[in-house]
């Protein structure tokens, strides 16, 4: 069987298997089951990638398969993956796997809970190794609206408000898609029957007065889901009022859902109009960059900091799309991979913090190094990545990004890499504060000492997640590499104009 | 006229065997087996809906009044479909005290409208369309004021056969316009051209034909009237009803009125976004499922005109495909709140409060219905939406589709609303748990798996689509 088949039946199996399980050790199991096997199969499917490639095999996506579903409409089941799709799902693959083991004891409807999040994982990986656009848009939506419930049911403080905020948002955004798609998909010079096919739409071109139309509809449409100003509203509300798997799944992976959107549909399709109109948008990614990492400081709640800070990342993922060069579009990939380990660690860890503190709120804690020694240390290494420390993934990711901006030489494109670079520093300032406050000093309140240390699925979840960062940040060349090789075509097509 | 010219009537002569059937059988049951009736009834229009999937000839008779070909067989046979399932959730209605001693009668009604339906369909004359429509409603009338006991059940039969007599009379007007400027009724005769008297006359006859759609303007009675009505019948009228008045339009714009393309595209393009927009922002501040569900079928009403706008095969075949959707997505909706409603007696939003807690299934039922008319995907809805959404991109009204896609998120709105309701919000005393009858638990069941299989199963489009294209 095709490996990414796979990759979307071993999630749909572990859901169906969870319909059927009764005791929250079953459901357990089974959920951690299904998605240890996604996690090998994930790491099979990278080593198989790097094997074909190392094999001399230049096809600029492997292991595809076609089934054509409704062939009067060009609509058929085509995947297949390139370098950059193969290190998104092996993302998704440690943040699922981690975020099981973060929700571990989860008892309120448990069994409701996971099936739910692993239909929204379900739904990630359908979405990065389809090339039919109807497909794509498909697995799309139906990452999305199990949000509604994970956030509504689950989740904590404003969340009825949250949930359908960030459901209305979303779903506004591929609202946008549907036109957008449509628009590529009738406006195309194909002769006959249209196509979804993103690869076959990608050779033949689109009139620009159409592109210049839909262009915007498809960048904001995915740009929403990439927190894109002034569409991130819902990001710090989501985010806060979720629990703590979905925070991790959301802002690990389904942010990430709208870069890839954006790099791999909006400016592969439609170049001249990317070319066009690069600039309104850089305005609005480095308004994002900026704003998230500013806004961050003055936060207090744990979550909201984090959330802000992931537009603040998530912007800078845009940011680098909108450079168009190879570098810069390398830097958005592995900035992708790293926020979303980073992300989905402090989501992590601020669920077993709280879990024990009951507040999220930091000037309420304090010494949490002296009581919490084993979780203190990973969220310092998570700071640390955060805020670009050469060594983890943070660093190599940003700094591709940022030698890849330089590399145009106009006024505008300077100042607006300067501006962006200048948020590295407002990022030191947030995570040092946080550190300071919530870790050093004295203990704040006698029953800490109480705290029981952490347990063994809170170490599988936080040791995962950091030895992802810092396989990135020790050893990048290997993936950069994937992701540069597999960014041929769209350069390629953006140069040609 | 032969006997083979006779067997093209075969939908309409199965259902008329069932009537007589049906009244023969119901001489024999004594006093205490009349509810034997709801089983037979269901029977045979079992038979008749499997009769109607069996291959047939197509060709006219009656002189060109009686047109069937393989489309139309199709739409009956959804419309069937239909009207089976809303027979199998009307049985714990008709067993309660006031009914028991008109259960047929009920079933007659309701078969006689469906023989409207059918004719409606299969109409090759204006005046064969309009016997058809005014069977189809002047039986929905008396079936919408059956509640006798309540006061708004007689308001709404009366509501119903006063507005509908009002829009016929308007379609006739209509009528008379165009046969006055083409000289003939026949559709085969008529001759359009952009005549002034027929651009009026057409409107007329929209319109009276805008009443049974409840589109825009011409919906105000449709919120009273599905309120009022039992449930069974606002279900009847929200799918079967729309849906046959609906697919004559389809019919009649694309082929009959096809020299008046500019103006009907017009009329199309300015009610199918006050459709789509009223019908969404007034069923934003319903508390009344029933009313809630009114102004939902009166969205849907606006999305499906998108797929007619094009006049082209693609719109057509997806109007159908949307119709056969949404009749699985509304009626398992209705069989819900119908489930509920014979067993709590209790419609509003609020009752459903904690819902999921004491009655997952149902509740997961209902997420299912609500999601697959918001259109979220993989469930059948999703596919009926895009294919609407392509149609209307491939006549090129981009516009028109910006608007649609933004209600579709309006939409979703208030139906994660009922979902909140159900999963999200607590109750002090929530509906307890229940079963309701085998019928309409298999209603439920059939609408379900509709609901999740259309969508994934694409011959189901593909057929429709390439009966569309050889209608053309």
């Amino acid at each position: 069987m095709n490996i990414l088949i796979s990759h979307i039946a071993v999630p749909t199996l572990t859901t169906l298997a969870l319909m059927f399980a009764s005791t929250q050790k079953q459901v357990r199991t089974i959920a951690a089951g299904g998605m240890t096997i996604q996690l090998i199969q994930s790491l099979v499917l990278l080593y198989l990638f790097l094997q074909e490639r190392a094999g001399g095999n230049d096809a600029a996506v492997l292991f595809t398969q076609s089934f054509a579903w409704y062939p009067s409409l060009g609509i058929s089941f085509d995947i297949g993956v390139d370098g950059i799709a193969v290190a998104m799902i092996l993302l998704t693959s440690i943040v699922i796997f981690t975020g099981i083991f973060a929700s571990w004891e989860v008892d309120k409807l448990y069994k409701e809970f996971f099936i739910s999040l692993i239909v929204l994982a379900t739904g990630v990986y359908g979405f990065f190794v389809s090339l039919d656009l109807f497909v794509l848009f498909l697995f799309f939506e139906l990452a999305v609206i199990p949000m509604y419930l994970l956030i509504g049911i689950w989740g904590s403080g404003p969340k009825e408000y949250a949930a359908m905020k960030l459901t209305l948002m979303l779903m506004g955004g591929s609202a946008l898609l549907v036109v957008g798609i449509l628009g590529v998909y009738f406006t195309s010079d194909i002769e006959g029957v249209r196509t979804f096919n993103i690869l076959v739409l990608g050779q033949h071109h689109i009139p620009v007065e159409m592109q210049r139309i839909f262009f915007p509809m498809l960048f904001i449409g995915f740009g929403v889901i990439g927190a894109l100003f002034p569409f991130h509203t819902w990001s710090p509300d989501g985010h806060s009022s979720a629990p703590t798997a979905v925070s991790m799944l959301h802002a690990g992976v389904l942010m990430k859902l709208g870069g890839y959107g954006c790099l791999k549909v909006a400016i592969f399709l439609l170049p001249e109009a990317a070319h066009e109109m690069s600039w309104i948008f850089l305005v609005l990614t480095g308004i994002s960059v900026i704003y998230g990492a500013l806004a961050t400081v003055v936060q207090t709640d744990l979550k909201y900091i984090n959330a802000y800070s992931s537009v603040s990342h998530c912007g800078l993922v845009l940011f680098a799309i909108l450079m168009l060069n190879k570098t810069a579009y390398t830097g958005a990939v592995l900035q992708m991979i790293s926020h979303g380990l980073m992300t989905a660690l402090f989501f992590a860890l601020i669920g077993m913090l709280y879990s024990r503190t009951k507040t999220r709120i930091i000037t309420e804690m304090g010494g949490l190094m002296k009581v919490l020694p084993f979780l203190s240390v990973c969220y310092v290494i998570g700071g640390l990545a955060s805020l670009g420390l050469p060594g983890l993934s943070g660093f190599v990711a940003e700094m591709t990004i940022f030698v890849g901006a330089f590399e145009h030489e106009d006024l505008f494109h300077r100042v607006a890499t300067i501006i962006a670079v200048s948020s590295i520093v407002v990022t030191a300032v947030y995570i040092l504060r946080v550190v300071g406050l919530l870790l050093m000093g004295p203990v704040r309140n006698e029953t800490y000492h109480n705290f029981p240390k952490a347990k063994w699925f809170e170490k599988i979840a936080t040791v995962s997640l950091i030895i992802g960062i810092l396989v990135i940040g020790l050893t990048p060349l290997w993936l950069s590499d994937m992701i540069r090789e597999s960014l041929g075509m769209i350069v390629d097509k953006l140069v040609l104009k | 006229m032969s006997l083979q010219e006779l067997l093209l009537l075969r939908h309409e002569w199965a259902l008329i065997a069932a009537v007589l059937f049906l009244l023969v059988l119901e001489l024999n049951f004594s006093e205490e087996q009349k509810s034997k009736s709801i089983l037979s009834a269901a029977i045979l229009f079992a038979v008749v809906t499997l009769l109607g999937f069996l291959p047939a000839e197509t060709g006219r008779t009656f002189g060109g009044m009686y047109v069937t070909d393989p489309i139309r067989i199709l739409m009956k046979n959804i419309l069937n479909i239909s009207v089976l399932i809303v027979f199998l959730q009307s049985g714990s209605w008709l067993r309660t005290k006031n009914n028991y001693n008109r259960i047929t009668e009920f079933y007659l009604l309701m078969l006689s409208s469906v023989i409207g339906v059918n004719f409606m369909i299969s109409s090759g004359h204006f005046l064969m369309f309009y016997l058809g429509l005014e069977l189809l409603t002047i039986p929905i009338a008396a079936a919408a004021s059956y509640d006798q006991y309540k006061s708004k059940s007689a308001e709404a039969g009366i509501k119903l056969i006063l507005s509908s007599a009002f829009s016929s009379a308007i379609l006739l007007f209509g009528l008379s316009m165009l046969y006055g400027s083409t000289g003939s009724m026949s559709f085969d005769e008529m001759q359009f051209s952009m005549d002034l008297l027929q651009v009026l006359g057409f409107v007329f006859f929209f319109s009276g034909l805008a009443f049974k759609i409840s589109i825009v303007p011409f919906h105000l009675w449709t919120a009273d009237v599905y309120e009022g009505s039992p449930t069974n019948v606002t279900s009847y009228l929200s799918v079967v009803s729309k849906g046959a008045a609906i697919f004559v339009l389809v019919l009649l714009l694309v082929h009959l009125f096809e020299p008046l393309r500019q103006v009907w595209q017009q009329v199309i393009y300015g009610t199918a976004i006050f459709t789509m927009t009223i019908g969404n922002l007034f069923a934003i501040r319903q508390q009344n499922l029933k009313r809630f569900l009114a102004f939902s079928s009166i969205a849907q009403a606006g999305f499906i005109l998108l797929g007619v706008i094009g006049g082209s095969a693609l719109g057509m075949a997806s109007v159908i495909y949307f119709v056969l959707v949404y009749v699985f997505s509304n009626l398992a909706a209705f069989g819900v709140v119908i489930a509920i409603e014979q067993f709590a007696g209790k419609l509003n939003m609020k009752d459903y409060n904690g819902l999921y807690k004491t009655n997952p299934r149902l509740s997961l039922a209902m997420m299912l219905a609500l999601f697959s008319l918001a259109g979220i995907p993989p469930l059948a809805g999703f596919f009926g939406k895009f294919f609407l959404f392509t149609a209307v991109a491939e006549s090129g009204y981009y516009v028109l589709l910006f608007i649609a896609v933004l209600n579709a998120v309006i939409s979703l709105y208030y139906y994660l609303l009922v979902v909140k309701a159900m999963f999200i919000n607590k109750s002090e005393s929530p509906i307890p748990y229940f079963q309701s009858d085998y019928p309409t638990r298999i209603a439920l069941s059939g609408c379900i798996i509709g609901i999740l299989v259309v969508g994934f199963y694409s011959p189901v489009f593909e057929y429709i689509k390439q009966l569309c294209l050889a209608s053309f």
